[in-house]
């Protein structure tokens, strides 16, 4: 027994100890963002060329998934809505889910998958090619150019591709609607606006933008910190998603809780 | 022979260590000005990490180094910046950022530290640089596109852009061919003339030691072993460890 203890112990301490220390190294990197951020220089033609990677770029699977959803939510819905003769409610149901939930949740999921990664793979490249080295020593601050830049972008687009998200699974819902129900566009958007209040739209605003600021911060701070060699690439980009989704979800469930607490107080 | 010179870099013991490994262990060096020192080791004897230390991307256990003069370990962030300036780092793989093509790598550190430069000014210092390293046609082209000696002559250029007056090779003519090699150890010897630089090339290649440098300086387990030109650091070398890394490099 003491024997298992002496080789458990400093396991053990040892796991801990990386566990604290790469959290207060975490700390440490989001700290110095807030830190950075409001001084120049700006980099505004970096920031841009992010906006156009992360948003633009992310249409395509953010308009197929976003429009599946809407059809798929809305069959999945109706036979229990239907069978409380509920059916009319429809329109109603899928934009509160959508816009409170679906739409934030799974473009931040997404973009956590397709722009975590990228930005966890990229940066973490550069590290091993030291192109991060090569910066510093020609007096060019990396985390200005390369951590703050991606943030802001991850920050400023997330929103942007929810509110898409959620109009584009809305219209493959009053497809969907529009097919069985016989109802016409303006009816089923007009249930869908009396269905959700200012705080859902602000609430799913202030949301995307911490699932932004999370994708942004978290894929830079994997690549930043990857190890060196092409395996370091590969488990930046890896953990860089696992810990973004990871995190999203913890975000989502807190948020909610105070978002509800606001709503019912 | 050095003695009128002046030193633009001076180090004294050196102290390098990561966990257990014990990589540099009280080196001194001087580097005068004009002068290209070529420092030489087996790889993973800590050369990479004496020039790293010497621009800070590395910071040392123990040791002083001055660079024209200044102790780099007491710089603020502003003053290091400022001092790096003067200070050219050519990398191994030459570190291109492979999102950017040839004209934006150079124009790149160029519009970040130079203010005020009209885009003729960029453009004629840029072409400028391309023609000296003898690839003015790669200007639009992306790193990729690249071989690896065109690679490590725009990584060159590219450090070359902000006038520096020491430049830092590492290993700059590994993995090339033996052609590759020669004209790279050229356009060093060239760099130095034109651009009246001084140089520490950090090297494994004889070859190379042998047509850029000045001075050698042979780094073994973590200390400088012999210093001194090439006759006399090898020719007339008795420490067999020394005398192998001549023998190897020579196929004796």
């Amino acid at each position: 027994m003491a024997e298992s203890n002496d080789v458990i112990k400093p396991v053990l301490t040892k796991k801990l100890d990386e566990f604290f220390s790469g959290l207060a190294k975490a700390f440490r990197f989001v700290k110095r963002f807030f830190q950075e951020v409001w001084f120049p220089p700006y980099e505004f033609r970096e920031i841009l060329r992010q906006c156009y990677e992360i948003g633009y770029r992310s249409l395509p699977l953010i308009s197929l998934t976003g429009f599946i959803i809407g059809i798929v939510f809305t069959n999945q819905s109706r036979p229990s809505l239907a069978e409380f003769g509920a059916a009319s409610w429809l329109p109603a149901l899928i934009s509160i889910a959508v816009v409170r939930a679906l739409g934030p949740l799974v473009t931040a999921l997404i973009a956590s998958g397709k722009v975590g990664s990228s930005i966890g793979a990229e940066i973490g490249s550069m590290n091993v090619t030291e192109q991060i080295d090569a910066m510093e020593v020609s007096a060019i601050n990396p985390f200005k150019y390369l951590v703050i830049t991606r943030t802001l972008a991850a920050t400023f687009m997330i929103p942007v591709l929810v509110m898409y998200t959620d109009f584009v699974a809305l219209m493959g819902s009053f497809l969907s609607v529009n097919a069985n129900e016989l109802v016409s566009m303006s009816t089923f958007f007009v249930q869908v606006f009396e269905a959700i209040s200012f705080l859902d739209i602000f609430s799913s605003v202030i949301k995307s933008l911490i699932f932004g600021f999370t994708i942004g911060i978290v894929g830079c701070y994997k690549g930043y910190n990857s190890s060196r060699g092409t395996e370091g690439v590969g488990q930046a980009a890896n953990s860089a998603v696992v810990m973004s989704m990871f995190l999203i979800f913890v975000e989502e469930l807190l948020i909610m809780q105070i978002v509800n607490a606001i709503r019912y107080a | 022979m050095h003695n009128d010179q002046e030193k633009v870099v001076e180090i004294r013991g050196l102290v390098k260590s990561f966990g257990d490994n014990h990589v540099l262990k009280g080196v001194d060096l001087d580097l005068y000005k004009g002068e290209n020192l070529v420092v030489l080791g087996k790889s993973g004897s800590g050369k990479s990490v004496l020039i790293k230390l010497m621009v800070s991307l590395l910071k040392q256990d123990e040791g002083t180094i001055k660079i024209f003069g200044i102790d780099t370990a007491g710089l603020n962030l502003k003053e290091l910046n400022k001092f790096r300036l003067r200070i050219g780092f050519s990398f191994q793989a030459s570190a291109l950022y492979d999102s950017m093509t040839v004209r934006e790598n150079l124009e790149f550190p160029l519009v970040r530290n130079v203010k005020n430069l009209t885009k003729k000014e960029i453009d004629k210092r840029i072409e400028e640089l391309l023609d000296a390293v003898a690839l003015p046609k790669t200007i639009n082209q992306m790193p990729s596109e690249l071989s690896g000696g065109q690679k490590k002559r725009i990584g060159i250029a590219r450090t070359l852009i902000l006038n520096p007056e020491i430049m830092l090779y590492d290993e700059p003519t590994a993995g090339l061919d033996p052609v590759t090699c020669i004209e790279i150890n050229n356009l060093i010897n060239e760099v130095r003339e034109r651009f009246k630089t001084s140089s520490i090339v950090i090297t494994h290649d004889l070859t190379c030691a042998k047509q850029t440098g000045d001075r050698m300086a042979v780094l073994i387990e973590g200390q400088f072993n012999s210093v001194g030109t090439f006759e006399k650091v090898f020719e007339e070398a008795t420490d067999q460890q020394v005398k192998s890394f001549y023998d190897y490099n020579f196929i004796k």
